[in-house]
């Protein structure tokens, strides 16, 4: 009994000193950050000069200043495109490529490339086809007798444009969907198939059903991803151009908080900034969570 | 509108037009250093989650999982404070240290996979006398090769293309990784399609090939994040 005793404060010790380096990057990389971030909002500080308390000043000026809405708004123009786009995508292609007959495996590996190259190496290569000059796309568009827009350097455009890229990077949502399909008992669509419910009538009530759940996982995580959409937006606004372009109308909202950090070095208003997406992104979480037994359905219930 | 012939001088120009060797030389760095950081921290960490007893083990994995929540501007600020305050500014350091402190990520995709292996192994070598730390790395690591691969892929992926880290950390131009020396390559020579598009490939041809490689371990990897467990 005694044995015992030692050996669990063994583990118990074990465990601690495996998980160490963990908990030492959770102090330092995490934890640490989170309270020196709410504490740095409440100052005016640029990295150089003497901390000075604020109180709640940065929020007060955030909530009157033009760029932040201006910023939030083509940060949500951006999400409510591309995230309905590319779980839409993603799942058209994870359906036509579930059959298991030769060759899916090769498009699956295909559709996935594109995840998987740097995305400076993507956003130029997009820079390129969106050229209204000598771009693929307005090519193509002048063939089928369409005068193609200006895209990365029309107000207009450019955000969308930057949205429907997002396509490029389907793969890991199409993945995620081919394991949610592949989850699904083969039982359900013979027994629909014999009571002679046709291929939509299938999709309709038993796939996208049965596939809530993950619907659920990747509507969250590419909303998260999306409003913090930074590389693609920093580098192809205005066609490379620079920040923002053309006129602002680029200027995501992380680029904004790069702006005020890294170019003004408003370290305070920056984690301000900072603070205001953490907490739309909860909330937006939140609300997700709790309406989704509205939508998602699970098995047991 | 199309080119007509296969050229392969765009590449010697693009080579001669930048240090494009000093790039990869720092990319490489950081993604050797981080990756090797990230195989050791979480696949400890992931061991202990999985096999060990110890007081509040669920609770503090489940504090792992929910720290995947986190956005990645929540800790970014205070992050460049403290590297900037230790000197850590235009070194690679920020870009390759962290990952010896663990990712959430991995360590919870690594325990998923430890967890599949049987406790009567872990029995077993205890008492034919092994100490925990053998158990791990005699068994329990390599048993967990693919799990491994999968990680030091998607670890690969994720810093050789990594585009913020380096555009805050890294000023000098002899610090560039490959991604921010072909986005300043862009700046410069954003007319010359074909010498953006070589440097584009250059770029891009690594992580293909590590792709390529180890292609279903990804793509498994990918699907353990999107279970329910």
């Amino acid at each position: 009994m005694r044995k015992r005793s030692i050996l669990a404060r063994k583990e118990n010790l074990e465990g601690y000193l495996f998980i160490l380096p963990w908990i030492i990057g959770f102090c330092v990389f995490t934890a640490g950050p989170i309270l020196f971030s709410v504490f740095l909002s409440f100052h005016e500080w640029h990295i150089f000069d003497d901390m000075k308390w604020i109180g709640l000043g940065n929020y007060k000026m955030l909530f009157t200043d033009p760029l932040f809405y201006h910023s939030l708004k083509v940060t949500f123009e951006y999400a409510i495109i591309n995230v309905p786009l590319v779980l839409i995508v993603g799942l058209l292609l994870a359906l036509l490529l579930y059959p298991k007959v030769k060759g899916t495996s090769v498009f699956r590996t295909i559709f996935y490339i594109p995840s998987i190259v740097p995305v400076v190496a993507t956003a130029t290569l997009w820079i390129w086809i969106y050229n209204p000059e000598y771009g693929l796309l307005n090519f193509f568009l002048e063939k089928i007798g369409i005068d193609g827009p200006d895209w990365l350097y029309s107000t207009e455009w450019v955000v969308p444009a930057i949205a429907f890229m997002g396509v490029w990077t389907v793969g890991p949502t199409m993945i995620i969907y081919l394991a949610g399909l592949e989850d699904i008992p083969q039982v359900y669509w013979d027994a629909a198939k014999v009571d002679g419910a046709n291929y939509w009538q299938r999709l309709r009530y038993i796939t996208l059903p049965l596939l809530s759940p993950t619907t659920f996982f990747l509507f969250i995580t590419n909303l998260m991803g999306a409003l913090q959409t930074f590389a693609q937006a920093y580098i192809m606004g205005g066609g490379g151009e620079g920040f923002g372009a053309p006129a602002n109308a680029s200027l995501f909202y992380c680029l904004y908080l790069y702006e005020q950090g890294w170019s003004w070095f408003n370290m305070g208003y920056a984690s301000a900034l900072s603070w205001i997406l953490t907490l739309i992104i909860f909330v937006l979480t939140l609300i997700i969570f709790k309406t989704s037994n509205k939508w998602v359905y699970y098995e047991r219930s | 509108m199309f080119p007509k012939k296969l050229n392969f001088d765009n590449y010697k120009r693009v080579l001669e037009l930048f240090p494009w060797l000093t790039f990869l030389k720092n990319s490489a760095i950081i993604t050797f250093l981080s990756t090797v950081g990230i195989v050791f921290s979480s696949s400890l960490a992931a061991f202990a989650f999985a096999t060990l007893r110890f007081k509040a083990r669920d609770k503090l994995f489940l504090l792992v999982i929910s720290t995947m929540m986190i956005p990645y501007y929540t800790t970014l600020i205070p992050q460049y404070i403290l590297f900037s305050k230790i000197g850590w500014i235009d070194t690679l350091k920020p870009l390759w240290v962290p990952a010896f402190f663990g990712s959430a990520y991995f360590i919870f995709l690594l325990r998923q996979f430890f967890k599949s292996i049987p406790r009567e192994l872990f029995e077993a070598a205890k008492i034919d006398g092994c100490n925990t730390f053998q158990i791990f790395y005699k068994i329990y690591f390599p048993l967990a090769k693919p799990a491994i691969i999968t990680v030091i892929i998607l670890q690969f992926i994720a810093a050789w293309g990594d585009f913020f880290g380096p555009l805050i950390y890294l000023q000098s131009e002899e610090k560039y990784t490959l991604v921010l020396g072909l986005n300043a390559f862009r700046g410069m020579y954003y007319t010359s399609w074909h010498y953006l598009m070589a440097a584009t490939c250059m770029v891009t041809i690594p992580s293909l090939i590590v792709f390529l490689i180890g292609q279903k371990r990804i793509i498994g990897g990918i699907t353990i994040t999107g279970m329910k467990s």
